[in-house]
């Protein structure tokens, strides 16, 4: 009995992935000249590989499950950014005032107001753009290149072409300091958001038969259609999803910034592909673990070697490619 | 008795293939029909057309006294049409009880036939929650046969399910399919393994480029060593 036991298959999570953090946490340490500096840089990380992820877990779901590279991904960014300057800068008397509850308040209608317009946008550009290019990668590259050229020209002519300043909420600003460390408190909440977006996106995927229908979808859409399930609905509210999340990362990276552009979208796109390729395209637990990666290794490289910092992330990818040329976690496809 | 499904002068492109040219045949209400044929003939590109996953280019299909063609995959799976590809379609990085979570599409299992599902492949008990990736092919297959059959369906579509698999699970599938069988289930099983096809088959129709040349009971073409040789060339003791 035992012996059959023993010679049951047992499902493993591979951790060696996991271990990379801490591994070039650890690997960063003796070259940092002082502990609270290496602290700091290490939440700074974290929390930027939190905003990356929540900017690019979107993009990763839509191409596993719908095999739809979209560059236009970054308009979404881009518009979350914008309306998130048309809620803030009105509600100005929230956000100057000295109450962290009014802060959050304004910041939480902002991210409403930008998660809904992007999600709506998602399904209108699904509708409209994407659709009729399913399956054609080539089109479906150079249609959604145009989208965010569009997009970009659209926000333009409705916000106007000068960068807009952001400031943080005044209880966002500043840093929790412990002895010689300094924390911001705004990247402590950027850890917070990216953690619970994480979360939800686990529960939904592993608990729910939505994310059941979402994974086996990723694997096979074409089966899931054979057993009765009308996967292109799943598609249209997955691509929602994903618009909105851009557009939820678009309001976080524009207040760590502090500043919204135009361009801002299109340029966050190189570490959210880098990002994705690294973690395995269609991923989500892959896209978690590359963003942090890429966030700790960027601030890292900024500090230590910054001519090389942009440089690092593609060095980064190039040997995550050569040890696993599918990403961290490759997607079972058919 | 009549029939659960019958084709007439259906037609398939692939591209510019043309690949079915004209398809007839029938499959008698509880019976177990064998689509049997050479490499290439013609037989998944059938089972694909009657699931919507190639659209027919012309010809009927009436499933359950209704015109099919035209109608979506899930819309055709919805009518009670199970469908088992040769490629399986298991979901490996689902759990063998996702799988057929996913599968049971009117809610929770029901835990009857689940009992029912164990005693034909008690594999599937063993290894409920571990990822059916890890799986050997035959459990795969008994696993894409269950998943297809976890709710009762009219009619179930398997394309060959002994593709690859060691002769003691051949068998295994041999019983499990007798024991469909006798639920009264309708089956359109495609298959190159005459023996299998002999041992479950209540009628045949015998594919060839594209076309129906022969159908009938099983039980004549498995008597007929002749008919054999010219419709699927086959040897029959290189079979056994």
């Amino acid at each position: 009995m035992s012996q059959a036991k023993d010679a049951l298959p047992v499902a493993r999570l591979d951790k060696i992935p996991l271990a990379l953090i801490p591994v070039i946490a650890a690997a960063a340490l003796p070259l940092i000249p002082s502990l609270p500096t290496w602290v700091t840089l290490t939440v700074a990380g974290l929390a930027m590989g939190m905003m990356i992820f929540i900017m690019a877990s979107g993009l990763t779901l839509v191409f596993g499950l719908m095999d739809v590279m979209n560059f236009a991904h970054g308009a979404f960014i881009t518009v979350g950014a914008f309306v998130a300057t048309s809620v803030l800068l009105p509600l100005a008397g929230w956000t100057h005032a000295d109450s962290l509850w009014r802060n959050l308040a304004a910041l939480l209608l902002a991210i409403l107001a930008s998660m809904a317009v992007t999600g709506a946008l998602g399904v209108a550009f699904e509708r409209v753009i994407i659709k009729p290019v399913y399956g054609q990668h080539l089109k479906q590259i150079l249609i959604t290149m145009g989208g965010l050229i569009v997009a970009e020209q659209l926000i333009i002519a409705i916000w106007g072409p000068d960068m807009i300043a952001l400031p943080k909420p005044v209880t966002l600003r500043g840093s929790f300091i412990y002895g010689d460390i300094a924390i911001e408190k705004y990247r402590v909440l950027a850890v917070l958001v990216g953690l619970a977006v994480f979360a939800a996106m686990f529960l939904v995927l592993n608990r729910t038969r939505v994310g059941l229908l979402i994974r086996a979808g990723v694997e096979d859409s074409e089966m899931v259609e054979s057993l009765g399930y009308r996967i292109r609905r799943v598609f249209i509210g997955v691509f929602a999803a994903g618009s909105a999340l851009a557009g939820l990362g678009g309001v976080m990276w524009a207040l760590y910034q502090e500043t919204v552009t135009s361009a801002m979208g299109m340029q966050v796109m190189i570490l959210i592909f880098i990002v994705i390729i690294i973690g395995g395209l269609g991923s989500v637990g892959g896209c978690f673990i590359g963003s942090l990666l890429v966030g700790l290794v960027a601030n890292y490289a900024g500090f230590l070697a910054p001519k090389v910092a942009l440089g690092s992330n593609i060095l980064l990818m190039v040997l995550i490619l050569l040890w696993r040329p599918q990403g961290l976690y490759p997607v079972a496809k058919r | 008795m009549s029939n659960l499904l019958a084709l007439s002068g259906v037609n398939t492109h692939i591209g510019h293939y043309h690949i079915l040219q004209g398809v007839d045949f029938v499959v008698p209400q509880g019976g177990l029909t064998m689509l049997l044929g050479r490499n290439g003939a013609g037989k998944t590109t059938c089972l694909r057309t009657i699931m919507g996953l190639w659209k027919a280019s012309a010809g009927c299909i009436d499933f359950d006294g209704a015109d099919i063609v035209g109608r979506s995959t899930p819309a055709v799976a919805q009518l009670g049409i199970g469908y088992v590809p040769e490629s399986m379609g298991i979901f490996a990085g689902l759990t063998v009880r996702e799988n057929l979570t996913l599968a049971a599409r009117a809610g929770p299992i029901d835990q009857g036939r689940l009992d029912w599902m164990f005693g034909l492949f008690p594999a599937l008990k063993k290894f409920w929650q571990l990822p059916a990736g890890l799986l050997s092919g035959g459990q795969k297959q008994m696993l894409a046969i269950a998943r297809a059959m976890i709710e009762p369906r009219k009619l179930l579509l398997v394309d060959e399910p002994t593709k690859g698999l060691a002769p003691a699970i051949i068998g295994h599938m041999v019983d499990a399919f007798r024991e469909l069988k006798r639920t009264d289930t309708t089956i359109l099983l495609v298959e190159q393994n005459f023996n299998f096809a002999r041992a479950l088959g209540d009628t045949v129709a015998v594919m060839d480029s594209g076309r129906i040349v022969h159908s009938g009971n099983m039980s004549e073409l498995a008597q007929d060593a002749a008919l054999q040789q010219r419709l699927l060339g086959l040897s029959l003791d290189a079979h056994q």
